[in-house]
């Protein structure tokens, strides 16, 4: 597939805006072409947060996503709100810490990760999006683990960088799980 | 070019003017655009220039108005309410002939209206916002990459005619980030600002005065052709467009800003149906590519204009295209985003 | 039981939107006490500004408007020459107020006209993400102060009830503080206080709140409320600048 569709959503503070970011850089590092559009506005206070990924061979056309070819939600109103955007075959990656139900569709690729127990019992519940973001390199292969290392370097301020070698064990749970 | 970096719309404005040359920034914070300010609140220092957050944007393009004319590039940015309380410094500026860059992140109205994404300031843009006959140069980009350009772009444009240049875009393409290339260098218009800006007489020669006042109706008469004069001028030079898939098309679809974007999805899922779909893309939407459509006006059975508004550009489509083929509009208001669907949709429609 | 935390009848039952912490919600809350403890709210016309509280029209009981940035002064103006016997009160933050409503403020109490305005000072601009506003303290870091508020680059904070004490038309000018108990008891009888001036045609009442923005500040609500009383009131004193003996 020559473009991949991401869209993450979950509360405001959940780190949801960075992570897109986090996993944008790593697509432009790969070579590829690369959107993050993130929601803006009033409704952030406290309220959700979500962000349109897309990383492509070709020129990024659109950057607001009618569709999705994998959807990451990090609490229940996210699912219900874009669940149907998800393509036939497509993956719905949620954290079932935060997330109560499954998914209403069949036609689909579900993994449930209790993202936020992992993160919280390793010491940093902000790590829950980089544990789902491994799941998504994992199934999907969208970006390599190199690269999504890199963008960490070059995203995180450098009083951040002790971080990277956790948030990479984080990755790698994801991915593996 | 140097290296790829990820950056948001908004700070590529304003880093863009920054290696520009700009270095006097006023402004007043405005969602979706405050980012800008937040760039040259940090970055200004660095480089030695002035960051001013005013009082209002009433003080900011006043602010603009001292400093262009002080011989500076200067530049400010809003979004529309904001952009509204400065159409009485535009019109000033105008008539003083001062170049400066002014940024509008486009947001719906009227009024306070919301924060979504909008194309409803273009007529507020293209035909005079503020009163008299005057234009500001009205850039449009679809891109982050473009609004770089574009940005550098208008400062040389703005010095190189004393005019105002606007940057139009809406709050995804401030917002968004995307993949952006910076020159190492760029290439700046070097006016030669000695023979009218206000930087002291030194008792060597007679002074300088920036004003748009004049009493006698011949000298203004004068004036105002002096100004329509350089208008011309820029509407012979200046005009950009991006043309895409026009040559036998069924439908050209004129589009600017984020709305070209979608339309360019809707060219391929057009295709796989067999419809040749084209797209014209004013990139100035003052001047506007009116010779481009003059070009096309022949070419698809009909066109369609799609905008995030009541439907303005489409009456400069309608005068471009001048009776030749039907021209159709579709819309969308209040920050409601065309989905491609509704644009092929419509297209099919109009084809049937 | 004793109902000890009825809902005034002047605020409408819906849940607010401001964060968690935020004391925007307690000064509505007095506002609508008073106006309830005066039954005037058949009479009560109030204008929303443009900020975090651009929205408060949804939270009063009430008949309200909604004014531009900056301009709810002119706009209650409008309002109280139709109706001079009707209340009018404006509730305005301090970007709103004492930046690009500067003018619209010092005239209205210039003209002495017989409205009341709630003037929230959060030394912030809430809405837009944080920006410096004109009572933004010196060296406090705001998203376009990012090296700290400097006099040389930044002027200084306006103080509002010192600079609109001086204008005539004005007849009650308060200074109150949300930072504790009794201090919003005291906001209250001030807030009442005001809105009497008013309503005894004495002329343009004021009273400014020292307010806490959480979010923006990035401080917990309790540091927030510390940070008043320990930042604030040494630049902005509490208590009355004019009016205090007024006879209502
Ligand atoms: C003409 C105009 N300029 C700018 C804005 C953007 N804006 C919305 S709220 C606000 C500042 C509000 O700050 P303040 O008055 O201090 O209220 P707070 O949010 O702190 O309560 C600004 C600048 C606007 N809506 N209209
Ligand atoms: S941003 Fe600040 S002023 Fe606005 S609601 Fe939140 S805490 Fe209150
Ligand atoms: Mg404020």
């Amino acid at each position: 597939m020559s473009q991949q569709e991401i869209i993450i959503a979950g509360f405001g503070g959940q780190g949801i805006l960075s992570a897109g970011r986090l996993l944008a850089y790593a697509g432009m590092l790969e070579g590829k072409n690369v959107s993050w559009l993130p929601s803006y506005g009033p409704e952030m206070r406290g309220g959700t947060a979500n962000c349109h990924v897309i990383i492509s061979d070709d020129p990024v056309g659109s950057p607001i996503l009618n569709s999705a070819t994998a959807l990451i939600v990090m609490n229940g109103p996210s699912l219900d709100k874009f669940e149907n955007l998800v393509v036939k075959d497509g993956l719905i990656i949620a954290d079932s810490s935060l997330v109560q139900r499954k998914p209403n569709r069949n036609d689909v690729k579900y993994s449930g990760i209790p993202a936020t127990q992992i993160a919280s019992d390793m010491g940093n519940s902000t790590y829950a999006c980089i544990i789902l973001l491994g799941k998504l390199l994992g199934s999907t292969g969208i970006v390599s683990k190199e690269n999504f290392e890199n963008a960490l370097k070059k995203v995180l301020p450098e009083k951040y960088h002790h971080m990277i070698p956790d948030e990479m064990k984080a990755l790698e749970i994801g991915m593996k799980y | 070019m140097g290296e790829k970096l990820l950056m948001k719309g908004n700070e590529v404005i304003a880093e863009a003017a920054i290696r520009a040359g700009c270095r006097h920034y006023f402004g007043y914070p405005i969602t979706p655009q405050t980012e800008i300010a937040h760039y040259f609140a940090k970055k200004m220092p660095e480089v030695g220039g002035t960051f001013i957050q005013a009082e209002s944007e009433i003080a900011a393009i006043n602010m603009v108005y001292g400093a262009a004319g002080a011989g500076a590039r200067v530049m400010t940015s809003s979004s529309s309410p904001g952009i509204s309380l400065k159409q009485e410094g535009i019109s000033y500026a105008s008539g003083a002939e001062l170049p400066a860059v002014i940024v509008n992140i486009v947001r719906c109205g009227p009024g306070l209206g919301g924060i979504l994404p909008a194309q409803c300031d273009y007529f507020q843009a293209v035909k005079g916002g503020g009163h008299g006959d005057y234009k500001m140069v009205v850039l449009a980009p679809c891109s982050v990459q473009e609004l770089y350009e574009l940005t550098v772009e208008a400062f040389n444009i703005a010095d190189k005619y004393r005019i105002l240049a606007m940057i139009m875009g809406d709050g995804i393409l401030g917002q968004m980030m995307e993949t952006v290339e910076f020159r190492d260098k760029e290439e700046i218009y070097e006016a030669d600002k000695s023979s009218w800006a206000t930087v002291g007489t030194r008792m060597e020669r007679d002074h300088n005065v920036i004003t748009s006042i004049y009493i006698d109706p011949e000298v203004l008469e004068r004036h105002n052709q002096k100004l329509q004069a350089k208008y011309r001028l820029i509407e012979e030079n200046e005009v950009r467009c991006e043309v895409y898939n026009c040559e036998d098309a069924d439908v050209i679809v004129a589009a600017f800003g984020t709305v070209a974007r979608i339309v360019k999805n809707v060219i391929k899922m057009a295709a796989k149906e067999g419809i040749k779909v084209g797209l014209i893309r004013p990139i100035t939407l003052w001047p506007f590519p009116v010779k481009v459509f003059e070009k096309y006006a022949e070419v698809p059975k009909a066109f369609l204009s799609v905008e995030l508004n009541a439907g303005q550009m489409v009456e400069d489509v309608r005068l471009s295209v001048n009776g030749k083929r039907p021209v159709y509009f579709h819309g969308r208001m209040g920050g409601m985003i065309p989905t491609q669907q509704e644009i092929l949709d419509k297209i099919k429609e109009i084809l049937k | 039981m004793a109902v000890v935390f009825k809902r005034p009848h002047a605020l409408r039952d819906v849940p607010m939107h401001y964060c968690p912490g935020c004391t925007h919600g307690i000064v509505h809350r007095l506002i609508a006490e008073v106006i309830d403890e005066l039954g005037i709210e058949g009479k009560t016309i109030g204008v929303s500004p443009v900020g975090c509280t651009y929205n408060n029209y949804e939270y009063f009981n009430c008949d309200m408007q909604q004014a531009a940035h900056g301009r709810a002064p002119a706009v209650s103006t409008g309002i109280k020459r139709v109706h001079p016997d009707n209340v009018v009160f404006t509730y305005q933050g301090d970007g709103d107020l004492a930046a690009i409503g500067t003018a619209e403020i010092v005239h209205a109490a210039a003209r002495g006209e017989k409205i009341t305005t709630i003037f929230i000072n959060n030394a912030i601009y809430g809405m837009t993400s944080g920006q410096m506003a004109p009572t933004t303290l010196l060296n406090q870091v705001t998203t376009t102060t990012p090296y700290g508020r400097k006099p040389e680059l930044h002027g200084f904070p306006i103080k509002v009830c010192e600079l609109l004490s001086t204008l005539d038309g004005a007849a009650f000018i308060e200074r109150v503080s949300m930072h504790n108990i009794k201090n919003i008891l005291n906001a209250k009888k001030a807030i009442k206080k005001a809105f009497q001036v008013q309503m005894a045609n004495k002329g343009f009442s004021l009273v400014e709140v020292l307010s806490s923005c959480p979010t923006n500040w990035g401080l917990s609500p309790e540091k927030a409320l510390k940070w008043i009383e320990e930042k604030m009131i040494p630049v902005y004193p509490l208590g009355n600048f004019k009016g205090k003996d007024l006879e209502v």
